[in-house]
């Protein structure tokens, strides 16, 4: 999928990923938290190659990681305070007055204090992805990855992700990965930004740089053009050949 | 010709990385089970899921194939003025064979689909690699309970499936068709021998258990995360633990009564 790509995401900042469906963004954010292993190449958190890290290690980095999926993953069998405090119990031995607090602390953060006893059944999907980003900053992570954090939401809860994603990266001090093809939420967020297409970095900068940017193909993905260096109509024979052949498929 | 063969290749070879797939999942599951040990509470869950909810499916299911045993019972051995031996028909083909297999089969129907497809839906709402990346193994916390509850949970089904039809048929024997009370308890007594029968009834039921459990978490676990993929899944799960069970109550009856 991905063919000489190489890219450096600086500590406590906001690190936006671009680029269009089918590009690997995910599968991006999977290399990174040791989920699947390269055939080539390494990954490096926190200077530790993250797939020669043997299991335990590996879990012991990913405790100070949080991810924030596309659809939440919460666990549907919980009430969003069990979500939250999910982590806390698997991992740390506090006392239950401790976690209800780090639990309310963290939900406060999100605005979803009153909604504790809630299930995920009962959440809207942008109130889902505010659970799962205070599941996520719980362990009190050094950094965060966000896998489409925009997707599906209506503007309002996409402006309250924004905001909380940039409030929680610098009150928390947080390292923050945006996986994105939202262009506008992205660049308003996002220090510096990569994007990505046929298995490599076409284009990186600030927001500021990449709108400045020649490239044809970055213009058409930041402007948002049907046509452009990315076709509209998929590779196929001539139009009107195939019409005046007849009904053979 | 080459297509057909290219097709046959592809298509076995994908049952052996299935097969060898399915086999390392096994390994990890039962390595991980030792660590449920400070965790009771994620199998006691578990419990009332795959075997207390599977409680009245059993019951009726092992009344009414003992009512049938019964009735089908006495009309054989009626002819030869052998109804008095009623008891023991009924308590060794329950015991032996049926209570264990047929309790495996409605187990995959009941309790298996829905361990798929629990476990499948898991991974299609990523919540599988939510836990994952939560530093929290879905193998020992999904996976290891539920195949520990259905493994714990079909040879006490089997057990209750066979005690249940033993009084069906003792209703019907004797109190539908007036077959002696005294003989039928008796004849049993007599006649069934813990070792052979009851114990080879046991060991059947908990084969068939450690089988129908890790068909059932292994199916949801593989599926294509997609709704027809755990449909799929949900379906293979019932198909391959009917033909698991079928094929090595064959392989078991042979080895404990076939005298080879």
């Amino acid at each position: 999928m991905f063919q000489g790509l190489d890219l450096d995401v600086p500590a406590g900042r906001v690190t936006g990923i671009l680029g269009p469906s089918g590009t690997g963004k995910t599968t991006l954010l999977n290399l990174i938290g040791g989920r699947l292993r390269p055939s080539r190449g390494t990954v490096q958190v926190e200077g530790h190659d993250v797939h020669r890290l043997s299991r335990a290690e590996l879990y012991a980095l990913r405790r100070r990681m949080g991810m924030l999926f596309q659809s939440g993953a919460l666990l549907t069998d919980l009430s969003v305070y069990e979500n939250v405090a999910f982590p806390l119990r698997e991992h740390t031995r506090l006392p239950e007055p401790l976690i209800r607090d780090v639990v309310l602390i963290k939900l406060e953060m999100v605005g979803l204090r009153g909604a504790r006893a809630l299930m995920p059944a009962e959440l809207s999907g942008g109130m889902a992805r505010r659970v799962a980003l205070a599941r996520a900053i719980v362990l009190d992570p050094v950094m965060v990855m966000y896998d489409e954090p925009f997707t599906g939401l209506d503007p309002i809860t996409k402006a309250v992700i924004v905001k909380l994603i940039r409030e929680l990266n610098q009150a928390l001090g947080l390292t923050s990965i945006v996986v994105s093809h939202d262009v506008a939420e992205t660049f308003s967020i996002a220090d510096y930004l990569y994007v990505i297409a046929d298995g490599g970095v076409i284009a990186s900068g600030t927001p500021a740089e990449l709108r400045q940017t020649d490239s044809p193909w970055v213009r058409q993905f930041v402007n948002g053009l049907p046509d452009g260096p990315v076709p509209f109509h998929y590779p196929a024979r001539d139009y009107y050949q195939e019409l005046l052949e007849g009904a053979a498929p | 010709m080459i297509g057909l063969l290219q097709a046959l290749g592809h298509w076995s070879l994908a049952r052996v990385a299935r097969l060898g797939r399915g086999h390392l999942f096994l390994v990890r599951t039962l390595a991980s089970l030792p660590r449920l040990l400070p965790r009771p509470g994620l199998v006691v869950r578990e419990l009332f899921s795959v075997g207390v909810l599977s409680l009245l499916i059993i019951v009726v299911s092992g009344g009414f194939v003992g009512f049938v045993l019964g009735l089908q019972g006495y009309v054989t051995l009626v002819r030869f003025g052998a109804e008095e031996s009623l008891g023991v028909v009924v308590a060794l083909s329950l015991v032996r064979e049926l209570g264990p297999v047929v309790t495996a089969l409605l187990f995959a129907g009941r309790a298996g689909s829905a361990l798929a497809a629990e476990i499948g839906l898991m991974k299609s709402t990523e919540q599988l690699a939510g836990l994952e990346m939560m530093a929290v193994d879905p193998i020992e916390r999904v996976v290891a309970p539920r195949f520990l509850a259905g493994f714990i949970s079909m040879p006490l089904l089997a057990a209750l499936f066979s005690v249940v039809g033993v009084w069906g048929g003792f209703f019907v024997g004797s109190g539908l068709l007036g077959v002696d009370a005294g003989a039928f308890w008796s004849q049993i007594q007599a006649q069934v021998d813990f070792r052979d029968d009851v114990l080879n009834g046991v060991i059947k039921s908990v084969v068939f258990g450690f089988v129908a459990s890790w068909i059932a978490v292994f199916e949801g676990y593989d599926a294509v995360p997609t709704s027809e993929g755990v449909g799929r899944a949900t379906t293979r799960t019932v198909v391959n633990t009917a033909l698991a069970v079928l094929g090595l109550d064959f392989i078991l009856t042979a080895l404990m009564f076939g005298n080879f």
